[in-house]
This record gives structure tokens, C-alpha cells and sequence, in this order.
């Protein structure tokens, strides 16, 4: 009846899985308590969970990708005092086994449930409104994409509590995640839940595709389109390209494990190297998706507070289209050791080499648009100056290992653990928090209190370099990753530094946390200098997405916006924001779906019982879905249209704030 | 989503009743012609396999143009040429590159 789950599965004698299952379900019961003493289910079911707003969704992948943050970063934090207190002789508090589901969790939620994430969140806050349109070209799907986002992470979240997670790092490399090695529930809560993100994933990246090349505001041409959105672009197109190849490498693993076939076992034909292939031919580009948008965020922000505007426009556009081509053929260069000659080994070294210099020449258009600008150094550019400085070093230590001749001696070493942190922290996750802190006021309509981002960007900023410089030190020295204790006393020093930085990092978040605390409040008790009532609240906005009110009605352009040129909002600005001309008319927009909710319990159910081997359970859901779908397709009452005088109302209200802000000044 | 409607074809061409004759002609010869050198015997082995795989090609080519209504004639269909060569591009670069790389190791390692 329940397949493999019986109750032995619980793991109710280990203390720290105890422990945080009472804090997951005190909090999860307040939370569930509240909205039922304030009544407000029926809004968070109207309002939200059943919407197909991009700008809605935005918050809810925002929310998830913060939470997933902090739960991988608790894995990190046990992760560095484990190895500060392991040593010589001492075995720690993580018993081996657990310790290899804390790095496995750790790399899996940080990549697909935080940093894909927040990513997809920005590609929806963001890229219709710099692009002029009302929504994304399927506005259901998009829901879809979210809900099969949030089911997975709640699928590795049950891991947690019920069975167990895999244990064979992020990547899953077989042979050690076939069965035969690998005989518990580990490995497929992993298949799945990226299985079923990556489907997410793959919908969004179609449908964002689809938006900028169809959806542009009438008269945009291709270079007028602002550079977040195309960098959201070319990380599309590498989600289309390359998704696909996780998916089959995810389904050729589970067919060795569900049907006992043989692509990647040592027996029976397999050949483990395929997998590796496989992988890293998606893993690669993967980072490229991660670090685009990032690199966009930061192309608007250097613009925005440098009060010019972009160096090199054409230069970024295009280096970014040599990113996503070259990042397409390097993946080798993740097992130079695998055992190929000299030919291969060159070509892959050369190709990631040439890959230092599209990314050099977005530095320097970084640089050089600060050059002789009116630099302001508010929270958001505060980032994205620790990003050159950061990301500069991690791409130099990319560089060397792109050397196969290196690349033997430092493989697998905590000197690549430093290398993909600097990248991916100092790239990645400092681009999405100076994203999430440039953009907010135009998501809620006020604005965070400056000086907690501004701590919190120190604190992750010496916490980083604490936390990872000793790790190249160690790793040269010849520490290999995914190690539980050592004995040897000349890294023990370099490991206590490391976990002195986690902390310093903790600092960090305990601050950003602050700056939202002190948000919220702010908003509720509608302190005067926190609202934004222009819409342009940096004072030097210079794309379309300032030029609405904040928060964005749900229609957000209540004329289709004209197109000036690149930077249209900063051009309008300059003539004087001219008067909108032409008759306002109704506006024809999506009706929200409980379709995206009610496919998304489907596909938890699907993921869970998969995983568990209850088969009658994956066919009822499986059918649950089939008719969903075909229940949905014959629905014809899907949209409506917003009446002039809702717009109208709108439109004058904000006319009226404007007028407020210009005699103010 | 109301300045454009997805499922409008603007009024593309989607092929004539001579274009599909012709297509459909062209495709049953190429068939025909396939089985026709194997089971006439005409050539050696190796340059069968070779005659089968130009004539396999130019059989997808004519069922892209033809059937799927590729080509240069608008902006529209010289875009959705351009997606399929980016598409049919990744996937060569993949499958060469796996070829390029597996066979480079099973060799260096003689695990065959």
C-alpha cells in the first residue's frame, strides 16, 4: 500500500533532525495559526496562490528562493564547525553519513532552490516591465513554472523528516548513486525534485523567450532593449539548450535505479564518464544562466547611480552572446582527470580560457561607467563594487584552474570549493541581493532603510573573504572536498578562520533580515520618507519600469508605453516627462487559475510516491494532472478586461503624487 | 497580453496544394530510391551506408521545406530557420563533442 515508507523511516533518534522538525513545525503552525486568526485565507487564495501576475509571483519566488537561503546556509554553518571541531582524534558532532547529506543538500538548494530561484523571481518582477508589455506571453504557465519551483523544494524539505537525502554530493555521480551502492530513498528524493524544478524551470525559460521576442512595446528594436532583460535573453536560451540534458541525464539514472538498466553502472555495458558528460554539459551553462541576469542586475545599477549611462552598450550585448556560446563547450573542463589525452584536455583548457575575456570586457564597461559619473554609494552599488573586486579574484583562480596541468594537482580540493564560492557568491548571490534591494521600492511602494543593507553587504563581504581565502590555502595544501575529519594540524588553523567566517556571514543575513523587519514596519506605520510616490525613487532611474507607479498596478502600463530609444524613461525625463496623448482603452488581461496550485499538489504527490515506490499513488496523480489540464484547455472564460475608469483613477492619482513630489522639490 | 494574440498566424503561407505535390513527389522518390540501393546490390557495403545517409539527409531537408515550411521568403521564417539552426547546432555540438571526448578516453585508457 505505501510502497518502501514504513515507520522505520522517520528518523525520530537523530537529536538535530528532531530538534529542527519541532522548531519547522512550531513556526509552520503560528504561521498557519495567524492567517486563520486574521482571517485570511480567502485573500491569500484569491489574491496570491492562485494568481498568474508576474509581479506576484516575482514576491513568491523571492520569499521561497530567502527561505531556501537560510535553510542551506544552516547546512553550511554545520558544515564549517563540524570541520572546525573534527580533528585529530575528535570525530565531530555529524556522523559521516549525515555530513554527506548536509554538502549533498547544501549544493542542490543553493543552486536550484535559492540561486534559480531568486533568478526566476527577477525575471519576472523585471522583464515586462522594462520591455513595455502587461505580462508574460502564458501567464499560466508562468504560475505553473512557479508551483512545480515550489514543490520541489518542498520535496527535499520532507527529506529532511522522512527517509533521507542523497548522500553523493549536488551532482549525484554514479556509480555511487546507482543502486547498488545507493540502496535507500536519498538519491530519488534528489532525481526528483530536480526533475520536477527542472521542468519549472524549462517552462519559464520558454515563456520569458517568448516575452521579449513578442511581447516588446511597439517600436522597440532589438538594441533598444534594456541589458537586464537581455541578459534574461541569452539565460533563456541556455535554459532551452541545456535543461533538456538534465532531464534525460536525471531520467537515464533513474531508469538504472527504478528498471535496473546499465548507462552508467561499471557492469553491463555502462559507462560512467557518459554521465559526467551528460551533466556537466548542462552543468556548466548552468552557472552562465546563474551569473547573466546577475551581470544585468549590475549593468542597471552602474548606469542608474552613476547618473550616465551604460559604457558600451553594444560591447555588453554581444559579449554576453559570446558567453552563452563558449560556456556552451566547456564542460569537459570539470574532469580533465577522466582520463582523456592531450587533444581533448587542450581544446576544453583553450575554450575556458577564452571565456576570461567577454566577461573582462563587462569589468571595464563596469568600470568605465563609473568613470567621471556622479557615483552614489547607496546599498545597491555598495554590491556591486564588492562584486569587481570579488569576482575578479574568483575568475582569476578559474583561469588557472582552466590549466589541465593545474587542474591534476588542485581537482577536487577545497581550492575549487573557494574558487565556485567566490564566483557564485561574490557573482551570483551579490548581484541578486543588489537586484532584490534596487528593485524593491518599485515591488511594494517603499523603501528598505539603506544603512542594513548597507552592514549587511560588510558583513558578507569580510565574511566572505574570512570564509574562503583559507579554504585555497587548505586546498593547495591538499584537503579534498566533502571531508568529515582530519588529522593534519597545519590546516586546523586556516579551518578555524573559515568557521570564524561563517559567522561573520551570519551577521549578514541576521542584518537583511533586519532590513525587511524594519521595511515592513516602516510600510504599516506609513513613515512619510520611506514611501516612494514618484515611482522613480533613485531619482535616476533610466529604464521604462520607473516610469510607473509603485507598486506596479496589475496592469502595469496603463498606456502602452512609446519607445524614445535606449533608455526611453531617462529621455522622457530630459524632454520633461511629456503629457501622455490618446484615448485610454480597456486593457485585456489574464483571469487568475487555481490551475497552477492544484498542478503543483499533483506533482509533490507524483515526486513523493515516486520516491517511495507507491505506484497507485503516481497513476492517481498522474490522471489528476491529465484532466486538470484537459479540464482547462476546454475553459474558454479566461480573461477580462480592465475598465477604462479603474485606469483612469489610477492614472490621475499618480498625475497628482507626481505634481505633490515636483513642489516639494 | 492583449497587444498580441500567440496563436495568430499573420497570415503566413502554409503551402499550396503544387508545393505538397511536389514535396510528396520528391519524398517517395528518395524513398524508393533508398531501398532501390540496397536491394539492387549496385554498391559495396560501406558505400550503401553512404548513399543512405546523403539521401537520409536530403530527405529531412525536403521534409523541412516542403511539410514544415522552412525557408528565407519573410523575417518570420528566416527567424524560426535561424531557432532551428541554433537547435540543430547545440545538439551536433553535444553529440560530437561526447563522441570527441568518450572516444578520446576509452582510448588513452584502452577501457575497451
Amino acid at each position: 500500500m505505501l510502497g518502501k515508507l514504513t515507520l522505520s523511516a522517520i528518523p525520530y533518534d537523530v537529536p538535530i533532525l528532531v530538534g529542527t522538525f519541532i522548531g519547522v513545525a512550531v513556526i509552520g503552525i503560528a504561521v498557519l495559526a495567524a492567517v486563520t486568526y486574521f482571517k485570511k485565507w480567502g485573500y491569500l487564495w484569491r489574491e496570491w496562490l492562485t494568481t498568474v501576475d508576474h509581479k506576484k509571483l516575482a514576491v513568491m519566488y523571492i520569499i521561497l528562493g530567502l527561505v531556501m537561503l537560510v535553510r542551506g546556509f544552516a547546512d553550511a554553518v554545520m558544515m564549517r564547525t563540524q570541520l572546525a571541531l573534527a580533528y585529530a582524534g575528535n570525530p565531530g558532532y555529524l556522523p559521516p553519513h549525515h555530513y554527506d547529506q548536509v554538502f549533498s543538500a547544501h549544493g542542490t538548494i543553493m543552486i536550484f532552490f535559492m540561486a534559480m530561484v531568486i533568478m526566476q523571481a527577477l525575471f519576472n518582477f523585471v522583464v515586462p516591465l522594462q520591455i513595455g508589455a502587461r505580462d508574460v506571453a502564458f501567464p499560466l504557465i508562468n504560475s505553473i513554472s512557479f508551483y512545480m519551483t515550489l514543490v520541489s523544494a518542498i520535496l527535499i524539505n520532507i527529506s529532511l523528516f522522512i527517509g533521507e537525502f542523497s548522500n553523493v554530493g549536488w551532482l549525484g555521480y554514479p556509480p555511487v548513486s546507482e543502486l547498488q551502492f545507493n540502496p535507500g530513498v536519498g538519491v530519488d528524493y534528489y532525481i526528483w525534485s530536480v526533475q520536477i524544478s527542472g521542468i519549472g524551470t524549462l517552462l519559464t525559460g520558454m515563456n520569458f523567450l517568448t516575452t521579449i521576442v513578442k511581447l516588446r512595446a511597439p517600436g522597440m528594436k532589438w538594441m533598444q532593449i534594456p541589458v537586464f532583460t537581455w541578459t534574461t535573453f541569452f539565460s533563456c536560451i541556455m535554459i532551452l539548450t541545456t535543461f533538456p540534458v538534465l532531464t534525460v541525464s536525471m531520467a537515464l539514472l533513474a531508469l538504472d535505479r527504478y528498471l535496473g538498466m546499465h548507462f552508467f553502472t561499471n557492469d553491463g555495458g555502462g559507462s560512467v564518464m557518459l554521465y559526467l558528460n551528460l551533466i556537466w554539459s548542462w552543468g556548466h551553462p548552468e552557472v552562465y544562466i546563474l551569473i547573466l541576469p546577475a551581470f544585468g542586475v549590475f549593468s542597471e545599477i552602474a548606469a542608474t547611480f552613476s547618473g550616465k549611462p551604460l559604457f558600451g552598450y553594444a560591447s555588453m550585448v554581444f559579449a554576453t552572446g559570446v558567453i552563452t556560446i563558449l560556456g556552451s563547450i566547456v564542460w569537459v573542463h570539470h574532469f580533465f582527470t577522466m582520463g582523456a589525452g592531450a587533444d581533448v584536455n587542450t581544446f576544453f583548457g583553450i575554450m575556458t580560457m577564452f571565456i576570461a575575456v567577454p566577461t573582462g570586457v563587462k569589468i571595464f564597461n563596469w568600470l568605465f561607467t563609473m568613470y567621471k559619473g556622479r557615483v552614489r554609494f547607496e546599498g545597491p552599488m555598495n554590491w556591486i563594487v564588492g562584486f569587481m573586486i570579488t569576482f575578479s579574484i574568483g575568475g582569476m583562480t578559474g583561469v588557472m584552474m582552466a590549466m589541465p596541468a593545474a587542474d591534476w594537482v588542485i581537482h577536487n580540493s577545497l581550492f575549487l570549493v573557494a574558487h565556485f564560492h567566490n564566483v557564485i557568491i561574490g557573482g551570483v548571490f551579490f548581484g541578486y541581493v543588489a537586484g532584490i534591494s534596487y528593485w524593491f521600492p518599485k515591488a511594494f511602494g517603499f523603501k528598505l532603510r539603506d544603512v542594513w543593507g548597507k552592514w549587511a553587504f560588510r558583513f558578507w563581504f569580510v565574511g566572505f573573504y574570512l570564509s574562503f581565502i583559507p579554504l585555497y590555502a587548505v586546498g593547495l595544501e591538499g584537503m579534498t572536498r566533502r571531508m568529515n575529519h582530519y588529522d593534519n594540524p597545519n590546516w586546523h588553523p586556516w579551518l578555524l578562520v573559515a568557521c570564524v567566517g561563517v559567522f561573520v556571514l551570519a551577521a549578514g543575513v541576521c542584518c537583511q533580515v533586519i532590513q525587511f523587519v524594519f521595511g515592513a514596519i516602516d510600510a504599516v506605520t506609513k513613515k512619510p520618507d520611506a514611501l516612494d510616490l514618484t515611482g522613480d525613487n533613485w531619482g535616476s532611474g533610466r529604464t521604462l519600469e520607473w516610469s510607473i507607479p509603485s507598486p506596479v498596478p496589475h496592469y502595469n502600463f496603463a498606456r502602452l508605453p512609446v519607445i524614445r530609444g535606449l533608455d526611453t524613461f531617462h529621455i522622457e525625463k530630459e524632454l520633461g516627462r511629456p503629457a501622455p496623448v490618446g484615448e485610454l482603452e480597456p486593457i485585456h488581461m489574464p483571469k487568475y487559475s487555481a490551475v497552477g496550485p492544484i498542478l503543483g499538489v499533483f506533482a509533490l504527490v507524483i515526486g513523493f510516491a515516486l520516491v517511495w515506490h507507491i505506484w497507485w499513488a503516481v497513476i492517481v496523480a498522474l490522471l489528476g494532472a491529465f484532466v486538470t489540464v484537459v479540464h482547462r484547455s476546454a475553459n474558454l472564460d479566461v480573461d477580462f478586461y480592465v475598465p477604462v475608469e479603474e485606469i483612469r483613477a489610477d492614472e490621475e492619482a499618480f498625475a497628482q503624487r507626481l505634481a505633490a513630489a515636483k513642489a516639494a522639490e | 497580453m492583449s497587444q498580441n494574440h500567440m496563436t495568430s498566424h499573420e497570415g503566413e503561407s502554409h503551402g499550396s496544394y503544387g508545393s505538397y505535390v511536389v514535396g510528396f513527389v520528391l519524398a517517395v522518390v528518395l524513398t524508393v530510391a533508398s531501398f532501390a540501393a540496397v536491394l539492387s546490390k549496385a554498391f559495396s557495403y560501406w558505400t550503401t551506408i553512404a548513399v543512405l545517409a546523403v539521401l537520409a539527409v536530403v530527405q529531412v531537408i525536403v521534409h523541412l521545406v516542403f511539410f514544415l515550411h522552412m525557408g528565407t521568403a519573410t523575417a518570420k521564417k528566416r527567424m524560426d530557420l535561424f531557432v532551428f539552426l541554433v537547435t540543430v547546432a547545440m545538439v551536433l555540438i553535444l553529440i560530437a563533442g561526447y563522441l570527441f571526448v568518450l572516444w578520446d578516453a576509452q582510448m588513452n585508457m584502452m577501457s575497451r
